[in-house]
């Protein structure tokens, strides 16, 4: 009887544990509504902006950009990056080819002191700039792996980083495959481009547009039928970075180079 | 240039090969981030081999058994350790539990540590040792009687039956955890494996590898520490024991190298467009660590020593000297293992166009002194563990684990 009881008693204990974990999970998913409640509510978006009406994207002509780099720059300057040269939030890269042969590659401090004189003395057959920024994917591989979800799209379609609930695993830098992201040392979080969230809310343009003296890159909303990009869309031959990955970038590229990484 | 600047980045810019995106000058996974699949693995490794005895009843290895499941709870209670410290913001490390984004792969952490470490190892500690903490809980007074007697939580009952009911209750979780292990590091194998903007890890052989070399780390890390504790306490180390763990450890490395020697006649046969970067990578960077270390000194020699122990007759002296080393020399290459996948993984750019390097700092939070404490923690704490609830048999009460 005693041993009988003993083995009840323990299966009683097995059952406690099953118990309480199951209570565990339970609390758990109520902690997570209400914390995600509480992080709708805490976001304040201009009076009258409505994330559902837009869906905002970029569209880069590779053939207008002069790789002037002031874009670099003036996003540093909008964006609070720190200024050393391997933090970028959007960054311009000049390509010379020669041929077949592999391509020389250079963003000397990201493009935003300018580039020198071509890097080799033989003739090049083609040399273009290419700036790079986040191309707020649609299937962002960053968005799925961030295990708190500080990393989110948001219904407008930007790909945004909630600094305040990032705890800096970095693991969103690994799976971006376009190097976007970086560590900011400054908030020990990942970062990258927004968009200028800030500025689009309020209907202004990304710094990065704004400043671009040859209109090489155009901001546009796939949602609004006035947006100019759906003329570019419709008249280039568009291209996005790393197609054979299936993130789908929602920055456009016309005239993009084989050669482009 | 602005006064802030980080010498030792600046001289990392100079040593960059070919192009990389600007951002990924810095490596992101430090040293920490290698010594954390090290851990698991080992736990991982120990748990299984205390496993094998346990279901197969393979009693050659039972002297290591109970010993086994203390070094897994030791190295798993450091595991999250070096993930803590990497983090930006460790005080927001709980979000990751409480808030989990459920489709990352790291978010599963909190869930598939705590059931591996609260249902299969406490547990299954638990069965095994009760006969042992009842005993003590009896002698022993004071304060630490005291633990005893909560440890036992309430069970008193040491009779015949009752130890029989513990042995079941211990196989059955034995049962559970054999799976639950292969979870925990296979787990820690797709948190690599998943990355599909990284050709050097996104590859799904990454878990199975990962499991396979943890399995040959428990393996060798329980020889040794078996070698080390019988002289420690001088007690007869039987050959028998050597015997068997030698030639699991044997045939685990074979299969071990025969799976990462299907990844690389796969990646090589495939040609896909990253195959030229790690080529360069494998013959430049990475040829010291993983060709000298990994390959060299962690596998061929190894196996070719384990593999003479199997076919030739060797007197027992020798046959348990080349045991020995072969493990202490898996154990380096295992180390190599986990350095080549995270650091390797860093060092070429996505734009497979060019390298960046990486130099671990000495002091500071990612650095080789917090790699090497963490590292030895494990050890300590299985030492104080053994203290406790020591794993031989003949210490403590006698009992019996055959069924
Ligand atoms: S470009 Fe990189 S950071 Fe931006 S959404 Fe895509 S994966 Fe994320
Ligand atoms: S670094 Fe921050 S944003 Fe990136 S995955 Fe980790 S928690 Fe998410």
């Amino acid at each position: 009887m005693n041993q009988f009881s003993n083995l009840f008693s323990r299966r009683q204990f097995m059952r406690l544990v099953m118990k309480s974990m199951a209570l565990l999970a339970f609390l758990q998913t109520g902690v997570l509504f209400w914390f995600v409640r509480k992080s709708r509510a805490a976001t304040s978006l201009p009076e009258g902006y409505n994330p559902k009406d837009h869906k905002w994207c970029m569209s880069i002509d590779v053939r207008k950009c002069i790789g002037c780099g002031r874009c670099a720059a003036a996003c540093k300057m909008e964006n609070h990056v720190p200024p050393e040269p391997y933090y970028f939030r959007t960054w311009v890269e000049r390509y010379e080819v020669h041929g077949t042969d592999e391509p020389i590659i250079t963003s000397p401090n990201g493009g935003i002191d300018g580039f020198p004189p071509q890097n080799s003395s033989e003739e090049f057959e083609k040399s273009f700039y290419v700036p790079k920024l986040c191309n707020h994917c649609e299937t962002s591989p960053c968005t799925q792996v961030c295990p708190t979800g500080a990393t989110f799209v948001s219904p407008d379609g930007v790909v945004m980083i909630d600094y305040d609930y990032c705890i800096g695993c970095r693991f969103c830098i690994q799976a971006c495959p376009f190097g976007c992201r970086f560590f900011n040392p400054e908030t020990q979080t990942a970062d990258k481009c927004n968009l200028c969230y800030h500025r689009i809310t309020q209907g202004l343009l990304p710094a990065c547009v704004e400043v671009c003296p040859v209109g090489a890159r155009q901001f546009g909303d796939l949602k609004d039928p006035e947006s100019k990009i759906h003329a570019f869309l419709a008249e280039n031959q568009v291209d996005v970075l790393k197609p054979q990955l299936r993130t789908h970038p929602k920055v456009y590229y016309a005239g993009l180079d084989k050669a482009v990484k | 240039m602005a006064p802030n600047i980080n010498p030792a980045m600046m001289e990392a810019l100079q040593h960059v090969k070919g192009y990389i995106f600007p951002n990924e000058l810095e490596l992101q996974w430090g040293i920490l981030i290698v010594i954390y699949p090290y851990l698991t693995g080992l736990v991982a490794g120990a748990f299984i081999l205390a496993s094998l005895n346990r279901v197969f009843h393979i009693r050659q290895i039972e002297p290591i058994y109970r010993l086994s499941l203390l070094t897994a709870l030791a190295f798993l209670v450091i595991a999250p350790l070096p993930l803590l410290f990497h983090l930006g913001h460790p005080e927001r490390a709980l979000e990751v539990i409480i808030t989990p984004h459920l489709t990352s792969p790291m978010a599963m952490f909190g869930f598939v540590y705590a059931w591996y470490l609260m249902v299969v190892l406490l547990l299954e500690i638990w069965y095994d040792f009760r006969a042992d903490i009842v005993g003590f809980s009896k002698t022993k007074t004071g304060w630490l009687g005291m633990v005893y007697r909560i440890l036992t939580l309430g069970f008193m009952d040491t009779s015949e039956k009752s130890l029989a009911v513990d042995d079941k209750m211990g196989r059955i979780i034995t049962i559970i955890g054999i799976p639950s292990a292969i979870l925990l590091h296979g787990y820690v194998g797709f948190i690599f494996g998943s990355i599909k903007a990284n050709p050097w890890w996104g590859t799904v052989l990454m878990p199975v590898i990962f499991i396979f070399s943890a399995i040959v780390s428990g393996i060798a890390l329980m020889l040794v520490l078996y070698v080390v504790t019988g002289r420690a306490r001088n007690t007869p180390i039987k050959t028998e024991c050597m015997d068997a763990m030698g030639k699991f450890l044997f045939y685990a490395l074979v299969f071990d190298f025969a799976l990462e020697s299907l990844d690389w006649f796969h990646r090589f046969y495939e040609a896909e467009e990253s195959i030229d970067i790690l080529v360069l990578l494998v013959s430049g960077k990475l040829l010291f660590s993983l060709v000298g270390v990994q390959l060299i000194l962690g596998t061929l020699i190894p196996l070719t020593t384990l593999g003479l122990t199997q076919v030739l007759e060797i007197p027992k002296k020798p046959r348990k000297i080349m045991y020995f080393w072969s493990a202490i020399l898996i154990l380096i290459g295992i180390f190599a293992v986990r350095w080549n996948v995270v650091i390797g993984g860093q060092l070429f750019s996505k734009s497979f166009a060019g390298f960046t390097t990486y130099k671990p700092d000495l002091i500071g939070r990612e650095s080789l002194l917090v790699g090497s404490i963490l590292l030895i923690m494990p050890f300590i704490i299985l030492w104080v563990l053994t203290r406790f609830l020591p794993p031989w048999r003949g210490v403590g009460k006698e009992i019996s684990h055959s069924s």
